[in-house]
């Protein structure tokens, strides 16, 4: 896989008819390019490129500013450890350590099979649960070394799929409405800041036409592709995300309750 | 709405986490039934003028860090077109955790408040900017801003109004940097995150593509449906002195029962936080409080001589740190305060955009030296070397902090390296005369699936 296919390429135009100014949408393509391919391709940021008239260079510059982008191939699944403060206080270090010499590789390696990369991360804003994890930016606290083994058999076991998507899958969820498309383009462009401001800085001839608005018809086909959220747990073991409103069980469910001793 | 916790205990009341715990929070049933979108009702049935003048009558310091009044922000607006909101969804700051619940959690709530924000500025788009690596809360806010289309909260005409607005939810792609605004205004543009040279001071006078752009936390933001339904003299009858209403706190570290707790704001002091058995619970194993990070790593230590300093920006400003975003982490008696200091200045390095010399060398410098201290390879001229950077990065290593630098990223470095050893230099020498970490290391809770 290298250059977006055709799928990919209606939606990267989608996207970039949601910013007044085409650049806005270099980011948001960038992550289907690597949800297409778990990575950014050397061709694909060619063709990126070419979608936003600037140069590879000036596509694989940004993209490289940012730690979810990976410019070589990388394991089915990312794992991130967070090693920031409040893990830290919570023995993260102690769980990477457990991790590396599981998995057999150290800390920023991808195992020979091409199952894991080991990530450590940034507080990931999950401390209420520390030590956390994610695996593709799917989130588990309140981890242990005993917990890592669950959730890798899991993993590797195929139990988590409806749960861990594939590397690079930001969100399932795709955006089903807009403004409607009955109006004209002016008007649309009129009332919503749509239409490109007389100035933008570091602009160059990227601007775009005025853009043809998205409408609630569902024209963008969500609906095969629109997941259950991640609700409920499979496994019991697998500390929860955060999951406020109603995560069914465990110390997670405490917190929640705590944090809403309203009612 | 204005329940108060169980006797004793200090949570309450809840503005913005009152829809936590609801089954399937974040979807619109939930929401609807629990007063979802009546605020932004009566925000439509109200001249966008009195809306403003609720927001400042409300007196909400903005919740994203720096504290600044959010209807003055918005009062500050060029008036030209096109004008833009951007929504700070990019949580990062070590151990803040709030936004994240709160974009999980009851993402109408954000919507709502910023159809709310967008009326009373005159936005002509929104853009919520959603920190890359929240997958699920990427999920529930596209689910819940197609639900608002449908229902009609966003878009063209809404609720049978003559406002329109679009939002459009922008994924982040991992750099702490971008939560600064102007730095989160270059990623939106499609850039790297660097901070922008001041002056222009302010967005609201040169912000998202040159126009004039309101920036506005998460949970800033969340709270205006609460302050339109009740009215700004309920929400500013919360708090006291600048701290008004309440505030998400972050509890994390060594306590009994980590997580975000709402309180009212200004009435409760690290004392009460860190031990009610309502909140922190006290500290694990009933050890002994050695220092707590009172706002974020960008903040002054306090030690236990601070624990009845009330949790209000005015009160921890007085005290010599900042309430920040409203991360307290906690630190018990056996905890490394040099390997804990190293970790913040580590996390300061790696997240430094580079493009100002005194934080790309210093913080990177720093964390070295940290490092082999912790290591016990320090020598005892280290000590003045790490104030020496300090003062070179941010000169008088006082705070608030001298500014060197185009963001505040910079000046916050000396803040662990310096409380350190000001509150600690027994245990940095222990370690340099020693060689080693005297200290056991951090180990994991014992937990039951942990054999």
């Amino acid at each position: 896989m290298a250059r977006l296919n055709d799928d990919n390429l209606v939606r990267a135009r989608e996207l970039i008819a949601l910013y007044p100014v085409t650049r806005s949408a270099l980011i948001p393509v960038l992550h289907l390019l690597q949800e297409q391919d778990g990575y950014l391709s050397p061709d694909g940021i060619v063709h990126v490129a070419e979608l936003f008239e600037l140069t590879a260079a000036e596509v694989r510059g940004t993209a490289s500013f940012y730690d979810m982008f990976f410019l070589k191939p990388v394991g089915r699944y990312v794992v991130a450890v967070c090693t920031n403060i409040a893990c830290m206080l919570a023995g993260s270090y102690e769980l990477l350590d457990h991790i590396e010499k599981r998995l057999g590789v150290s800390t920023g390696g991808t195992t020979p099979d091409g199952s894991f990369t080991l990530e450590d991360a940034e507080c990931l804003a999950l401390c209420g649960n520390a030590p956390c994890l994610t695996v593709n930016w799917r989130y588990f606290g309140d981890m242990t070394p005993g917990r890592w083994e669950t959730l890798a058999e899991d993993l590797l076991a195929g139990r988590l799929d409806d749960e861990v998507p594939p590397h690079g899958t930001l969100c399932r969820v795709r955006r089903a409405v807009g403004l409607p498309a009955s109006a004209p383009a002016t008007s649309a462009g009129a009332s919503t800041g749509r239409s490109a401001p007389s100035k933008a800085p570091g602009e160059g001839g990227a601007k775009r036409q005025a853009p043809a608005a998205l409408d609630n018809s569902g024209h963008l086909d969500h609906a095969g592709r629109e997941v259950q959220l991640a609700t409920s747990r499979s496994t019991p073991a697998v500390g929860s995300t955060l999951a406020p409103g109603g995560s069914p069980r465990g110390r997670t469910g405490e917190r929640e309750a705590t944090g809403g001793e309203a009612r | 709405m204005t329940a108060t916790g169980p006797a004793g205990a200090k949570l309450g009341p809840y503005v913005i986490s009152s829809r936590f715990g609801l089954n399937k929070s974040w979807d619109i049933e939930a929401f609807l039934a629990h007063e979802g979108y009546e605020g932004l009702r009566k925000a439509l049935a109200m001249t966008p003028e009195d809306v403003h003048q609720a927001t400042l009558g409300s007196s909400i310091l903005g919740r994203g860090g720096a504290g600044f009044d959010a209807g003055r922000k918005w009062g500050m607006l060029r008036k030209a077109k096109p004008a833009y909101l951007v929504v700070n969804g990019d949580e990062s700051e070590p151990a803040t955790f709030k936004d994240h619940a709160l974009m999980e959690g009851d993402p109408h709530q954000l919507i709502e408040g910023i159809v709310i924000c967008a009326y009373a500025t005159a936005a002509d788009q929104v853009f919520l900017y959603v920190r890359g690596e929240m997958a699920l809360a990427h999920e529930r806010l596209q689910a819940a801003l197609n639900e608002a289309y449908d229902y009609g909260a966003v878009g063209r005409n809404i609720l049978g109004s003559d406002f329109s607005v679009d939002i459009v939810i922008h994924p982040g792609a991992g750099a702490y940097i971008c939560g600064d605004e102007t730095g989160m205004l270059e990623s939106l543009e499609g850039k790297r995150g660097y901070p922008r040279i001041k002056p222009p001071y302010y967005p609201a006078v040169m912000g998202l593509y040159g126009a004039p752009t309101v920036v506005n936390n998460v949970e800033t933001l969340s709270n205006l449906p609460w302050v339109l339904r009740n009215g700004s003299d309920a929400f500013s009858a919360l708090g006291e002195g600048r701290s008004r209403g309440t505030k998400i706190l972050s509890l994390s570290g060594h306590v009994r029962r980590p997580g975000n707790y709402e309180v009212e704001f200004a009435k409760i002091t690290f004392r009460e936080l860190i031990y009610d058995a309502k909140l922190g619970g006290g500290i694990r194993e009933d050890r002994g409080l050695k220092a707590i990070v009172p706002g974020g790593a960008s903040s002054p230590w306090f030690g236990p001589e601070h624990l009845d300093v009330s949790l209000a920006n005015e009160a921890i400003a007085e005290a010599g740190s900042m309430a920040g975003s409203g991360a307290i982490t906690v630190m018990d008696e056996t905890t490394c305060v040099v390997r804990a200091a190293w970790r913040l200045t580590r996390f300061f390095h790696r997240e430094s955009c580079g493009q100002c010399t005194p934080c790309r060398e210093g913080s990177g410098w720093a964390e070295k030296v940290m490092r082999r201290i912790e290591d016990g390879e320090g020598r005892e001229a280290d000590l003045a070397l790490l104030m020496d950077i300090c003062d070179n990065i941010s000169p008088g290593v006082n705070w608030p902090p001298a500014q060197t630098t185009i963001c505040p990223l910079g000046p916050s470095i000396p803040s662990p390296v310096a409380s350190g050893i000001r509150m600690f230099r027994d245990e940095f020498l222990d370690h340099i005369r020693q060689g080693l970490c005297p200290l056991p290391p951090d180990r994991l809770q014992s937990s039951p699936a942990y054999a």
